[in-house]
């Protein structure tokens, strides 16, 4: 029976909690633990028994980390709870430990609050018009939420219209709820989206990677055609052109650039652009 | 997507994991390490039939309409499954501070029965224990199991698929989980991810389902006649058995986030 033992001490050996600065840009699985880097210093080989005494002991200087989507914390580790790759971001001002997350592809839309998102009205039940983001449970916007709008002078909307909006108030223990207007109360390009155009589902990856600054994607996309494109971060992308078939070629675009490489795109880019 | 399978000289299928759409052939060559040789157990001769576990596929995010979809090969049992969550709820099955799991399990022929609601209720309890429900109160997350091809092994093959298929849905988890099946036969020998006629010839079959940070047991489903240490034996070489799988979800799903 010596093989299955030593199978069981590779694996647990495998178990430990590594150093989330090791594990950087790598893909990471749920249940896999991560030592932020002040508790390295305390497990390296420096070690409790030979660590010389503080004078203020027990005042560990803590550095703040946020722990973004994808990890938990627990305990004084962090734990993965999605798959994908770990990334970090600096912090800007200089304290604090900076953020880390965990890159995930993704289909369905959990509400975030702050989240711009485009929604379908399915129904007006007296002050409050019932929106469909995608999520768990639809998301309620309140008619004096749009600009300009008091109770004498409603704003035009009817079921199955689109909205552009952001949310409020958005976590797991109560509805979401949706605004039109920033905080100063102006539009700021939020409402009701305008007539025509198409609506179509990505996933919630493609739509990061096109609200990156510098995309190049959206950069060729506007070069072909003059378009309109409004993108939620629901997954959702209205897209409108001057006629029915650019419309339908800039849908099929971006839904099929998720999986290209760089260079197809160049060429199916540069073939639409003769044509 | 690309899948390609190919006859062996034995006659079983070897199918090749295309993790993602649209990758092309190379994965190939991995996959020939993912078979597996655990001799354990009493009276295992060398040149028994069956000590290892079969190949293993793995395809995933192949459905259009899910949230989340895998299907796992496991020789030739096959399962598909697909995840939808975390979605809307009935208000009367809702739970107030988490998430309501609900399996569906489909058989390949005729209409689900007894043994199919079992199982559902099997593969309900691992997940439960797993995805971390109280992130999402008041939604559901429903996990839909469809049996393509049946050669044994069967529950492990569907708690593999569903495990695959939930973290392609991106439902938050504390740990990954497998299943692995054990068949015990009238002189003692264990097999390891037996085929339909090793079950049926079988005394006992065992399934555990093991989760990944420690190896704990989840989930345990046995028939037959065993002795107390018997099934020690055989949850001892599940575990050991139960790291090639972990092993192969981790190159799965690798190489699936290799690609963006």
């Amino acid at each position: 029976m010596a093989e299955p033992v030593s199978v069981a001490a590779e694996y647990l050996a495998g178990s430990r909690a590594r150093a989330a600065r090791t594990v950087l840009g790598q893909v990471v699985l749920p249940g896999e633990e991560l030592l932020l880097p002040e508790q390295e210093d305390a497990e390296g080989p420096g070690g409790a028994g030979e660590r010389p005494l503080s004078l203020n002991a027990g005042a560990r200087s803590r550095v703040r980390v946020v722990c973004g989507p994808g990890l938990r914390r627990c305990g004084d580790r962090l734990l993965v709870t999605k798959c994908g790759r770990l990334r970090h971001k600096e912090p800007g001002s200089g304290c604090g430990g900076g953020v880390y997350w965990v890159d995930s592809q993704q289909k369905r839309y959990v509400p975030v609050k702050g989240d711009h998102v485009i929604g379908i009205v399915t129904a007006k039940s007296g002050d409050i018009f019932k929106v469909d983001v995608g999520g768990s449970e639809p998301a309620s916007l309140s008619y004096l939420s749009f600009e300009g709008a008091t109770k004498r002078n409603r704003p035009n909307v009817q079921v199955g219209d689109l909205i552009y909006g952001q949310f409020v108030v958005a976590n797991k223990d109560m509805e979401p709820e949706m605004v039109c207007i920033d905080s100063c109360g102006r539009a700021n390009g939020m409402g009701v989206i305008g007539q025509d155009g198409l609506l179509f589902k990505v996933t919630l990856g493609l739509i990061r990677k096109l609200l990156a600054p510098d995309c190049e994607i959206i950069q060729e996309v506007g070069k072909l055609y003059p378009l309109e494109i409004v993108f939620g971060m629901n997954g959702r992308i209205w897209v409108k052109a001057k006629t029915i078939q650019q419309t339908l070629i800039l849908a099929n675009i971006l839904e099929a650039c998720e999986h290209m490489t760089s260079d197809q795109r160049k060429q199916i880019f540069s073939r639409l652009a003769e044509s | 997507m690309v899948t390609q399978s190919v006859r062996s000289a034995r006659g079983r299928a070897e199918v090749i994991i295309a993790a993602t759409r649209g990758v092309g052939a190379m994965e190939e060559e991995m996959h020939t390490d993912a078979k597996i040789r655990a001799e354990i157990g009493t009276g295992c001769s060398p040149r028994g039939p069956g000590c290892s576990l079969r190949h293993f596929a793995c395809e995933q995010n192949l459905l259009s309409r899910p949230d989340g979809s895998a299907s796992f090969l496991q020789g030739d049992t096959s399962v598909l499954a697909g995840v939808y969550g975390p979605a809307e709820v009935k208000v009367s099955k809702e739970i107030f501070n988490k998430a309501t799991l609900e399996v569906i399990l489909r058989p390949k022929i005729g209409l689900p029965g007894v043994a199919e609601k079992s199982r559902e209720r099997l593969i309900r309890n691992t997940c439960e224990a797993v995805v971390l429900g109280t992130l999402h109160p008041r939604t559901s997350i429903t996990v839909v199991l469809q049996v393509v091809s049946d050669a044994g092994s069967l529950l492990a093959c569907c708690l593999n698929a569903a495990c695959m298929a939930l973290v392609d849905a991106g439902v938050p988890m504390r740990a990954l989980f497998c299943g692995v099946t054990c068949a015990l036969d009238s002189d003692g020998t264990l097999v390891l991810d037996p085929t339909s006629k090793q079950e049926k010839e079988a005394r006992a079959v065992l399934t555990f389902a093991l989760d990944s940070v420690e190896r704990k047991l989840l989930m345990s489903s046995t028939k037959g006649l065993y002795s107390d240490s018997e099934l020690q034996q055989c949850l001892a070489a599940a575990q050991a058995a139960s790291q090639h799988v972990f092993r192969f979800y981790r190159e799965s799903l690798q190489r699936r986030y290799s690609k963006s």
